[in-house]
């Protein structure tokens, strides 16, 4: 087995009655590393972590965590990854000490080295003050710190992070993003999933990119990135109308379609050279008497690169954020 | 090995490793985790008081109605003291309704990810539902307790401690088989809010076309048919024998090959539908 690589997914395929979730996907994570897995909703990041933790069974496919095969030494593989899934898993009624100290008896940790892990992890995650306390009156970012410190009792050194920062706030989730840097700074392997780009950008040294259940790209953020257009130009047209007509004109300057949005009267051109372009692009506007309200020049993110991958789904997907609760029903 | 290197000992040290270990200590971890999962389950009952409350409140409630507002007419056909027939009816009523409760717990655990939890740690896989089961009968256990210190005080009595004991373990007994009935349930309704009613409707025709409250003489055939051969008047008779002082072996025999039964069908069912539906 090679143990550089403590993830590895190989061709794994998964449906769901009619519904194929997983179709072959392959990756394989560094040990050590941090692998950001981005996709839309539904795009199967959950069905993946699941199959890689031992909870769900692919149709077809190999699975090894840890050089272990996990569908076939899933006992073994579970002393070894943690795991925090998409919805916090805490127990309500339990006080956060509580939900520590029974996760690591339930690892088989004597009793007085569980209670001694849940103080030290209580510690690290800022949990201390609460620590005594049902998890009822904690907050969404507490349950969330709570879940991840969860996963962190036995000391894995495979860990896999189902979205860790959904439905969290700005601070909160740049805490977290704290956190999880700390964690993986000791050679812990880390599998992330995450529908936000910034933080695969943040975090993962590799990204993988899935939509409907299929690997569309991968590399690292700067690999993702050089692929792209050197330059974007955000463009709001004052009269969200003439949105159509801006667009055509501007289509000359790039290479591909500019991307629009009628009500907002957005259009965003990918050129060459942005500093060129701008002078051009307010000539060939203003030439046909359409006002410019807003123009920025900007450098690729890793949003245009999703976007430019994934199409049209995820603008969709975002127009509309999806709120998240913490130890909610899951949503079929 | 010593204090010192447990507690100092590099990560892995912090969990024993399963597969090195022996089918004795295989065993044990099974004992021991369902006795973690049960004792988690349990402290739902001591942090939330008053769930056990009304769970007893209510059955005390009908006990009392029971026995001043039918005593007089019912006193008649059961030929005796109505709440020493009342009593075990209601102590086997009571231990039913609480092992449905293990629908609706294994219902939200499944909801709220919690299942899955357990599922990615290297714990005993029998031990989410064994611990389950056990919890709910001890609560059971605990709420006809209760029930029979609050008939005691209003004229119930043993007629003999040794079967009167007997009875209330029979009972118990009959309450653990049903958890695993409601187990199955609870992982077939999945939705907890489902799970509420599918958890103890099923339990209204069983308790009422039974003989717990009333004898079944003045039924009409069909349903009588039903109710004196349905295991809930089985037990009941049973229970209600062993409490009076009688010791009715074929009774108890029957008694046990029902409980016995239960089990031996529902916890394979509610096992397979577990792996089924935590892995779907
Ligand atoms: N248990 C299930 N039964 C039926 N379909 C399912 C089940 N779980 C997932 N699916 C479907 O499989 C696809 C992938 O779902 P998955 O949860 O893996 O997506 P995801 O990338 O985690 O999405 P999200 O960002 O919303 O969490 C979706 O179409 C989903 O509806
Ligand atoms: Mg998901």
């Amino acid at each position: 087995m090679p143990q550089n690589e403590s993830i590895i997914a190989d061709n794994v395929v998964k449906h769901f009655g009619d519904i194929k979730a997983l179709d072959g996907v392959s990756l394989a994570a560094e040990t050590g590393k941090v692998l950001g897995l981005l996709g839309p909703n539904g795009a199967g990041k959950t069905t993946l972590v699941r199959i890689l933790t031992t909870l769900l069974k692919p149709d077809s496919g190999r699975v090894v965590v840890g050089g272990l095969d996990v569908l076939r030494q899933k006992q073994r593989v579970r002393e070894i990854i943690g795991l925090a899934g998409q919805y916090a898993a805490v127990d309500e009624i339990l006080t956060g000490r509580e939900n520590l100290v029974m996760v690591g008896r339930l690892y088989h940790m004597p009793r007085h080295i569980a209670k001694q892990r849940a103080a030290e992890l209580l510690e690290q995650f800022a949990l201390t003050d609460a620590a005594d306390r049902s998890v009822k009156t904690y907050s969404g970012g507490m349950r969330r710190r709570l879940d991840l410190a969860a996963s962190m009792v036995a000391r894995p050194n495979i860990l896999f992070l189902d979205e860790p920062t959904t439905g969290l706030d700005a601070r909160a989730r740049i805490a977290m993003w704290e956190t999880i840097r700390e964690l993986v700074s000791d050679g812990t392997t880390l599998l992330l999933t995450t529908q936000y780009l910034e933080e695969a950008d943040e975090l993962a040294d590799l990204i993988v990119v899935i939509d409907h259940g299929r690997v569309i790209a991968e590399g690292t953020a700067d690999q993702l990135k050089a692929n792209m257009a050197a330059d974007f130009i955000d463009i709001t047209v004052a009269n969200p109308l003439q949105v159509a007509q801006a667009s055509e004109l501007l289509r000359p300057l790039s290479s591909e379609a500019p991307q629009t949005d009628d009500q907002r009267g957005h259009v965003v051109l990918s050129v060459e050279s942005g500093v060129q372009s701008v002078a051009e692009v307010v000539r060939l506007l203003d030439g046909e008497d359409i006002h410019i309200a807003e123009l920025n020049l900007r450098r690729p993110t890793l949003n245009d690169v999703f976007l430019s991958i994934t199409g049209e789904a995820i603008i969709e997907e975002e127009a509309k954020p999806k709120r998240r609760g913490f130890g909610r029903r899951r949503s079929a | 090995m010593s204090q010192h290197s447990l507690t100092s000992a590099p990560a892995k040290a912090l969990v024993p490793m399963a597969g090195e270990a022996g089918v004795l200590k295989h065993l044990w971890w099974n004992f021991a985790d369902t006795y973690i999962v049960m004792k988690r389950n349990l402290m739902y009952f001591v942090r939330e008081p008053q769930l056990l409350i009304f769970a007893t409140v209510q059955p005390i409630m009908f006990l009392v109605l029971f026995t001043y507002v039918f005593g007089g007419v019912i006193s008649f056909s059961t030929g005796g003291d109505y709440i020493n027939y009342l009593m075990p009816g209601i102590v086997i009523q009571s231990i039913i309704f609480a092992s449905s409760n293990t629908t609706v717990g294994l219902s939200l655990d499944l909801s709220r990810g919690m299942i899955d939890r357990f599922r990615s740690l290297p714990m005993s896989r029998a031990a989410v539902l064994a611990g389950r089961t056990a919890a709910d009968t001890v609560r059971g256990f605990f709420t006809i307790s209760i029930m029979l210190m609050a008939g005691y005080v209003i004229g119930f009595r043993f007629a003999d401690w040794g079967t009167g004991l007997a009875g209330l373990l029979l009972a118990v007994a009959f309450g653990y088989a049903f958890t695993w009935i409601s187990a199955t349930i609870g992982l077939l309704v999945k939705d907890p809010e489902a799970a509420q009613v599918a958890g103890f409707i099923w339990l209204f025709p069983l308790t009422f076309a039974s003989s717990i409250f009333v004898p079944t003489r003045t039924m009409p055939d069909w349903l009588r048919t039903f109710a004196e051969n349905q295991p809930v008047s089985i037990v009941a008779g049973t229970v209600r024998e062993l409490m009076t002082g009688t010791v009715n072996p074929d009774g108890i025999a029957t008694s046990l090959a029902w409980i016995i039964g239960i089990v031996v069908v529902f916890m394979p069912l509610a096992v397979r539908q577990y792996a089924k539906v935590a892995s779907r």
